[in-house]
This record gives C-alpha cells, structure tokens and sequence, in this order.
C-alpha cells in the first residue's frame, strides 16, 4: 500500500508515474544514450525513464539542469537550492521541495530554514538575505510578471551581485520547468509498511 | 551563433551592459538554453504535435504570461495553428480543446494538477509519450519566460 504525500517535508518520497515509463530492455539506442547523462548513471530511475518517452528533451535538460545548479562561480549552491524550493512550493511539488529542501539543509548543515519555510510559508521568519531571494523565486514562480522592480531593488539591498541574481532567475526558473514535469507526470507517495 | 542572437536574450532585450556581462559568465547555459528550445519547439521527432502546432501554443503562453517580443518570434512559426496562439480561443473549433485545456492548466495552475488530468488525457486516446511531450513544452516554456521576465526586470524594466 502507498499514500500519496501532500505536505511538505525533508524526508524526500518516493515518485510514482501517472504514464508508464519506458522499458530500459525496449529502449531505443537514442534512448539509453540519453540515460546515461543524468546525475544518477547507476540505477535509472522511474522518473528519468517516463522523460525518455521525449528522448530529446531529456537530452539537452540534463546538463542544462547541473550547468544551473552546480557550475562553480555566482551564487552559493545553497542559495541556489532556495530559488528551486521557492519555485517547488508555488507548484506545490512535493517530490522537488523535499529533494531540495533535503540538500539545503546538507549544505547549510542546518535545518532552521527549511523548518521555518514548511511550517509557516511565506510569513517564515528568515534573514534579510534569504527573505529577498525567497520572495523573488516565489514571485517569479507564481507568475512572470508578479515579480516587480521593488523585488528586485530588494535582491540589491540585500547585497546581491549580478551574477548571483542571474543565478537565483535560472535556478528558480528551472524549477519551473522541473516541477512542471514532476508534480504533473507523477504522485509523491511514501509506503505504507503493516503494522 | 553567438548567445545575444539566442531566443532568450533577444526576446529580453540583452544586448550590452552590465546584465549582458552577467550573462556571458553564463554563457554555457545560454546555449543550452537554446538547444533545449530546439528540442522542444522543433523536435526530430514530433509525435502528435507537428512544429507549427508547438510554436502556436509557445506564443499562446508567452502572450498569456506578459511577453509579446518573445511570442512574437513564436507566432511566426505558427502557421496554420495560429489561432491556438490566441490564450482566449479554447482550441475546440480546432480539434484541439482537451490538449489545450491541459496545456494551460499545466503551465498557469500548476499545482491544481491531479491524476485525473492525466487520466482524461489518455481517456481521449493521446500516447504516454504525447503526454510527455506536451508536459516538456509547457514546461520549457515556463522555464523560458521566467528567465525573459527575470532578466528584463535585471536590466530595469517592468514585464
């Protein structure tokens, strides 16, 4: 039995299709290709194999995905990780807030905020700093033209540089994307084991 | 190609300055960027939705979403799926009205989303793999228009 999770949570749960994913022993040669550039080469997961259904979106999302998330310079990763749940949160996708609320909380080797952004949203507590790009990633994210030049105004005063507000528009931005595909391709669901 | 002549960066206005030097320290996710564009608006292989058609629902959602310089460069590759560009029309009259009341949903109401929008997908015949392809291209086009609108407001204007 499995329970479809609808709350916020670090603990990151499992993801169930709502289509049936490619069959890695009935995948095309452009199909395992593509497979093999995702973060997690090992072991394929459900996830990867239903975006193989569209082998050359995969392709070029991939390391777009770890170029934004990842490449030395410009924002802190953590930092990063805030854009991607603010986004996550307006779409409630689940799945993609815990996976990013998880790593936040690794990176920063603190729980604090991500305790503070699940239980009381956008009235959490947070630092100047965080609060500015919290609230840009979530206006952003709940539409294109919510985001206003104060917001903006806002990111500078909180001492943002150009680089790292680049970086925060392509990481929340990104999660547009992600959680376009997570939250409307699959539930998040956690097993339910018997007593 | 260089990354200034790039959808992104031309529907956004970046030519010079301050915010066009940011982006250059970027410039390998511009051109990712515009491959992945590539891939969603003009796939290999299309499945049910031909070129045309993906351009006109590009247009409908940068229109709908504030962005009339970057549905304009969509709207040109509409052709005859133009009238799908226009975020009032349903898509009924077209044949088309399940796949754009997916559409919108998935890419303005994200998070009303549930398993019965899948499900009426595939009630109405449209492949897994259809399903997945129109999920990328609202979502690519999510991506894109967040960056747009992102980058316009870098540079000092309002959306």
């Amino acid at each position: 039995m499995s329970r479809i999770v609808h709350k916020f949570t670090r603990k990151v749960p499992h993801w169930q299709p709502r289509v049936t994913p490619v069959k890695l022993d009935e995948a095309t040669e452009e199909q395992l290709d593509a497979l093999q550039v995702t973060p997690s080469n090992t072991k394929v997961s459900e996830y990867v194999l239903t975006l193989a259904h569209d082998v050359e979106s995969l392709k070029v999302r991939s390391p777009l995905f770890n170029a934004i998330m990842y490449d030395p310079g410009g924002m802190s990763r953590a930092e990063r990780e805030l854009g991607a749940i603010g986004a996550s949160m307006v779409n409630r996708c689940i799945y993609c807030a815990a996976v990013h609320a998880d790593r936040h909380a690794k990176l920063e080797k603190d729980t604090s905020v991500t305790d503070e952004l699940f239980e009381k949203g956008e009235k959490a507590d947070l630092s100047p700093r965080n609060r500015a790009i919290f609230d840009f990633a979530r206006k952003l994210s709940e539409s294109p033209v919510d985001a206003a030049p104060e917001d903006m105004a806002r990111l500078r005063a909180a001492g943002l540089s150009d680089e790292e507000i680049l970086d925060l528009i392509l990481s929340a931005a990104l999660f547009g994307w992600a959680n376009r595909l997570m939250h409307v391709l699959g539930d998040p669901v956690r097993q339910e084991v018997p007593v | 190609m260089s990354i200034f002549d790039s959808t992104t960066l031309k529907a956004a206005g970046i030519a010079q300055g301050p915010v066009a030097a940011a982006v250059e320290t970027r410039a390998k996710i511009i051109e990712a960027t515009q491959a992945a564009e590539d891939a969603v608006l003009s796939p290999r292989d299309p499945g049910a939705f031909p070129h045309d058609l993906r351009a006109a629902l590009a247009a409908r959602l940068a229109t709908a979403g504030g962005e009339p310089a970057l549905a304009e460069r969509y709207l040109d590759k509409a052709g005859a799926m133009v009238a799908l560009a226009d975020p009032a029309r349903d898509g009924v009259a077209e044949g088309f009205g399940t796949v754009v009341a997916f559409f919108d949903k998935a890419a303005n109401r994200t998070r009303d989303i549930a398993a019965e929008d899948i499900s009426s997908l595939q009630a109405e015949g449209i492949a897994d793999a259809d399903i997945v392809r129109l999920c990328e291209l609202s979502a690519f086009m999510a991506y894109q228009l967040r960056v747009v609108a992102g980058l316009r407001l870098m540079k000092g204007e309002a959306a």
